[in-house]
């Protein structure tokens, strides 16, 4: 076994002459002894580069396995700082990086686990302009992002480039992961055509995640990446990985290369990259999604009206976990049941409505008014405008 | 024929927070008509306007894409498994 003859092993060949220093293999021993990495696989992954797609949730163990198992070169590409809200999951980051850009932060995490390899900061929001010029370096993409723009951008990106994109995604307790852009192999739109409509489906920002659960789904897209560098086993192509924390269950369904889809299928119509925030209907991902306009009241308003003594009904159309978080003593019908329970409320009364950020009650306005309510406006940027504009005693989450 | 659904976790909301539901069908049109008629909120996360299903929105007999069966028409049988698997983004900043 080519393990045996530690750092006078030849690399493979049509790849760069690297070699391990003493130090390396005893760094690496735990590899090194074990067959299906050995010395060989080992400078694989010296000679391996990798870039990371995000460095939140899932790409924190993500960056943190394939440092410490010694992947020569690791990209980074994020744009985000860190912040309090990250530290739940993002175990990349210390309560001391707060305020740091994430790829700050994250580079000097991942040069303190390991010095010998090469991370590569890359401080930018991957568009359609920049991916190919980002993406053509590495032999191997792992999206580890949070919005249907870019895990479109990323799989056509990869799928021009002849790339495998590990990918992976959560939402609360639940994750997907698979191997896209494998010769042979589905892409993320034979999966999936296309996005939903925003607003359809919550964001993790709404809809919370398990601590814990980027930290099991990311470290499968590290297994998985190790593997197609090392060339062992069998990847996780045309398969689809679920996942669900809660039941403490994975399954396991067939994916398939479908022969009409428009990136990879034989009579593909994507040949450039597209405009994807458009594609997906929304102007980025922090842009509201376009919503129909309401009446609103803003936060300063609502108080000064209520100092004077008017008499108005506040709604909190939020779920009974979260006005447990916070609340303006409002009554809680939540938004999923007002339909059921609008017999509780008086038309002739004036009502505000409000939720988080202004965005369910919007919902809830747009209902209430269509159900014969004149008198209803909703409270402009929810509890959080509440919080910066009136009492920052109230908690934002 | 007695078949479960499973629901995933985005859409469990609209299901009575229920993680797996069965119903009677012996098509997958069937067992999804029996599902949205007991959770009406379901159909409008399900299906477009036209009645097709949402192209974000996968279903699956036991392991198999019913695209690649016989669609909405795939034949169920006692004891099968529905998994609906919707698209999901969240990964990074969460």
């Amino acid at each position: 076994m080519a393990t045996k003859t530690g750092i006078q092993v030849t690399p493979p060949t049509d790849k760069p002459a690297v070699a391990l220093s003493k130090e390396e293999v005893m760094r690496y021993s735990r590899h090194l002894i074990m067959p299906e990495v050995g010395m060989e696989g080992q400078l694989k992954l010296k000679a391996a580069k990798v870039l990371c797609i995000g460095t939140g949730g899932l790409g924190a163990p993500l960056g943190l396995y394939l440092a410490a198992a010694g992947v020569g070169r690791i990209g980074l590409v994020d744009f985000d700082s860190v912040d309090s809200t990250n530290l739940q999951r993002q175990i990349l980051f210390s309560t001391s990086d707060v305020g740091r850009p994430k790829i700050e932060a994250a580079s000097d995490r991942l040069h303190g686990l390991n010095p010998d390899i090469q991370i590569d900061p890359i401080e930018t929001r991957l568009t359609s302009e920049n991916a190919l010029e980002i993406l053509k370096d590495y032999d191997i993409i792992v999206d580890g992002t949070d919005n249907f723009p870019t895990r479109y951008l990323v799989n056509d990106a990869c799928i021009l480039l002849g790339k495998p994109n590990v990918y992976g995604s959560i939402f609360r307790f639940e994750g997907q992961v698979t191997v896209f852009g494998h010769p042979g192999g589905p892409c993320y739109r034979c999966l999936y055509p296309e996005p939903p409509p925003p607003g359809l489906v919550p964001s993790c920002a709404e809809g919370g995640v398990l601590g814990v659960l980027p930290g099991i789904v990311g470290a499968i897209q590290a297994a998985e990446t190790l593997k197609l560098i090392i060339g062992k086993g069998e990847p996780l192509v045309g398969r689809l990985l679920l996942f669900d924390a809660l039941a403490m269950r994975f399954r396991e369904l067939k994916l398939r290369k479908n022969p009409e889809c428009p990136a990879c299928g034989e009579h593909r119509t994507i040949t450039k990259l597209i405009d994807y925030a458009e594609f997906c209907g929304i102007r980025g991902e922090e842009a509201p999604a376009p919503q129909t306009t309401v009446p609103e009241i803003t936060p300063r308003e609502l108080k000064a009206r209520l100092d004077r003594g008017d008499d108005i009904f506040i709604l909190d159309v939020r779920e009974p976990h979260e006005y447990q978080i916070c609340n303006l003593g409002g009554n809680l019908i939540p938004l999923g049941d007002l339909s059921k329970r609008v017999n509780e409320l008086d038309s002739s009364r004036e009502i505000v409505a409000h939720c988080r950020s202004g965005k369910r009650s919007a919902e809830a306005v747009e209902f209430l008014r269509s159900a014969g309510f004149r008198k209803v406006l909703n409270l402009k940027g929810g509890i959080l405008a509440w919080s910066d504009e009136v009492d920052p005693s109230v908690p934002k989450y | 024929m007695a078949v479960k659904v499973i629901i995933p976790t985005p859409l469990r909301a609209y299901a009575g927070k229920q993680e797996s539901v069965e119903v009677q069908a012996a098509t997958v049109a069937e067992a999804l008509t029996s599902l949205t008629s007991r959770f009406g909120e379901l159909k409008k996360h399900l299906f477009a306007e036209d009645g097709r299903l949402r192209s974000f929105v996968n279903v699956y007999v036991n392991d198999e894409d019913i695209r690649y069966l016989q669609k909405d028409q795939t034949r169920v049988r006692e004891g099968d498994t529905i998994s609906i698997v919707p698209s999901i983004a969240g990964g990074s900043r969460g």
